[in-house]
């Protein structure tokens, strides 16, 4: 930069300059472009759902009423559908995750580590609608038949082990959500574990550890906020994924504690019903549902970032001594 | 440190800790093979069902009419490939040039900002970027269309390809700007032939893995560009893609359409995993997109 600042002195350089200040001028437009992106979609959102909210009102985070004939609508369902779904994804997907994580960082050989790392970010490339597909005619009956009647032979007194046994509802939602989510809860803790300094290990290991003992008293403990903003990021996918669940998860706008039974998420209404959406006030409800789903994703990713920019941090400042 | 105080007060026998340690560690590698089950049950399924779905006619033939049998997705085919590349054409040079510039401005606010911005859309639903390109695309120009798609897409190749080229051109050693410079080079032409040229390929990775992430992409889909059993390559008409029509044959009655689905699905995975594969495997596998 100094150098160019020091030609920008002489006169004769003139057509130079243009140039420089032409490719700034074009690079920063498309840079601010993002950022427009960003509060573009914000404000459509809220400009598309503003009959909603001011027909509404906070009452449309409360009410259970979904009912486009009658013009009523309630976002509770989807809201409670979202975080059950997402709730019994992060349930399965999190230990899992945490043992391929570990499998990866502190088992495998680096060049089995590594392919096997590979293998599992082949799951994240898979596309959503595949999963879907596979859910509905795989996934879904085998629940059904071997997972859903021992789960109410043993668990039956339980209310969420209760209803009948289907193979769409919220226990298939939260299941494929988990396979989807796996692989990015898993690529970020490996590397979250890769980065934990040796000598943190070898203390450890000094000290008598056991491997275990020095993957829970060294490992784990040093990468622990990188693990939680890990969490997070795959509770985000996990919020927004739409397709797959809108295939297996019954689509049905009630509240029920019963896992086997149809529900409804955010985004899965929102893709079933927006393209067949008749009335103006239809639309806006529909859209005001995805500005609830952006405001949650949105406040995720901020604390997701909080928390890994604070590992990198403390990661640069230790390599930096 | 709990490991250190347990062998101090021999409270535990070390073949108990040995024992509990070897468990834990067989966990880990259960849990790996547990993971990769569904991996390979999708894939194996995919090739099982979807290979002896396959035939000429899914790459020729156009749907058939409802509760008939045959046909195929070739404005399916054509769709994508046009709906993605129309995406690509309007986001790709975005995204690198917003990555040129948050690559040389690292000290702004501004580019904090933008960066910020970046990593917040890729964690927006994609469900989400669907309404806003209906917002500003569907309802101003008064119906779906194929642009309403692509532009959906694009949004969402815009921070991925964004992130990915300003990480590339980080890379490159600042020696190699400052020997163009010191020649005379103007800022700008160091920058395109000299420093973009050198990450050119690790640029060409990232944009390729994003095409890849978009082409699997069916919910913004679904009601930008719709979806269309007829012939169209107009960009102001709804038209089909794969994954849509992947999607609406999956969840219909019909035994034949869901025959077709999975025929859909294996050349949907194929393209994408062709896609990510070979790019892994021409640069070593190194490269990640981020997420």
């Amino acid at each position: 930069m100094a150098v160019v600042r020091r030609e920008r002195a002489k006169p004769h350089e003139g057509p130079r300059l243009i140039g420089d200040r032409i490719f700034n001028l074009t690079t920063f437009s498309l840079a601010l472009s993002i950022l427009l992106l960003l509060a573009g979609l914000t404000i459509a959102l809220i400009y598309d759902s503003y009959p909603a909210i001011r027909q509404f009102g906070l009452h449309f985070l409360v009410s259970t009423d979904w009912d486009p004939v009658n013009e009523q609508y309630g976002a509770l369902p989807f809201i409670y559908g979202t975080f059950v779904s997402s709730f019994i994804a992060l349930i399965v997907a999190v230990p899992l995750s945490l043992g391929v994580a570990l499998c990866l960082s502190e088992m495998a050989p680096e060049w089995l580590g590594h392919r096997l790392g590979f293998l599992v970010d082949l799951l994240a490339a898979i596309p959503s609608v595949v999963y879907g597909l596979w859910a509905v005619f795989v996934m879904g009956p085998w629940l059904r038949d071997h997972v859903e009647p021992p789960l109410a032979a043993w668990l039956g007194f339980l209310p969420f082990f209760q209803g009948p046994k289907v193979a769409v509802g919220m226990l298939s939602a939260g299941m494929i959500l988990a396979i989807m989510i796996i692989p990015y809860i898993s690529s970020v803790c490996t590397d979250v574990f890769r980065v934990v300094p040796q000598s943190q290990r070898e203390a450890a290991l000094a000290l008598g550890a056991t491997k275990w003992e020095m993957v829970r008293t060294a490992v784990i403990p040093y990468g622990m906020t990188g693990v939680i903003g890990a969490i997070i990021v795959g509770l985000g996918r996990a919020l927004g994924e739409t397709i797959a669940v809108a295939m297996v998860i019954g689509n049905s706008a009630q509240i029920s504690a019963s896992l086997f039974k149809p529900s409804a998420t955010l985004a899965s209404v929102i893709a079933n019903e927006f393209a067949e959406a008749t009335s103006d006030m239809y639309v806006a409800a529909l859209i005001e549902l995805g500005l609830v789903l952006l405001i949650l994703c949105i406040a995720l990713n901020v604390v997701a970032r909080a928390l890994v920019l604070g590992v990198q941090q403390r990661r640069y400042h230790e390599t930096g001594k | 440190m709990a490991a250190g105080v347990s062998i101090l007060h021999g409270e535990t026998s070390y073949r108990y800790r040995k024992f509990k340690s070897d468990s834990m560690m067989a966990i880990t590698v259960g849990a790996t093979i547990l993971t990769l089950i569904p991996l390979f049950l999708v894939l194996g399924y995919l090739l099982f069902k979807g290979f002896s779905s396959l035939n000429w006619a899914f790459f020729t033939h156009m749907p058939a009419p409802v509760g008939e049998k045959g046909g195929g997705m070739a404005n399916a085919i054509v769709g994508t490939l046009e709906v993605v590349g129309i995406a690509s054409l309007m986001g790709v040079p975005i995204g690198v040039g917003a990555g040129l510039y948050l690559a040389a401005n690292r000290a702004r606010q501004f580019t904090n900002w933008v960066r910020f911005s970046a990593d917040v859309l890729m964690g927006v639903p994609s469900i989400v970027i669907g309404i806003f390109a209906y917002a500003i695309v569907v309802r101003p120009f008064g119906g779906f269309s194929a642009l309403a798609g692509s532009v959906a897409l694009a949004a969402m190749m815009v921070p991925l390809v964004a992130r990915t080229t300003e990480e590339m051109v980080l890379l490159v050693p600042p020696e190699l700007r400052e020997a163009s410079l010191a020649l005379g080079v103007p800022n700008w032409r160091t920058t395109l032939s000299v420093v973009a040229r050198t990450a050119l390929s690790g640029i060409a990775t990232g944009v390729i893995l994003a095409i890849a992430r978009v082409a699997g992409e069916t919910a913004p889909l679904l009601f930008t560009a719709f979806g269309n059993r007829f012939w169209s390559t107009s960009l102001f008409h709804p038209i089909n893609t794969l994954t849509v029509q992947v999607y609406t044959y999956a969840i219909s009655p019909f035994q034949d359409w869901q025959r077709q689905a999975w025929a859909g699905a294996v050349v949907l995975t194929g393209i994408i995993l062709t896609l990510e594969l070979g790019v892994r495997w021409v640069t070593g596998g190194g490269t990640k997109t981020p997420r």
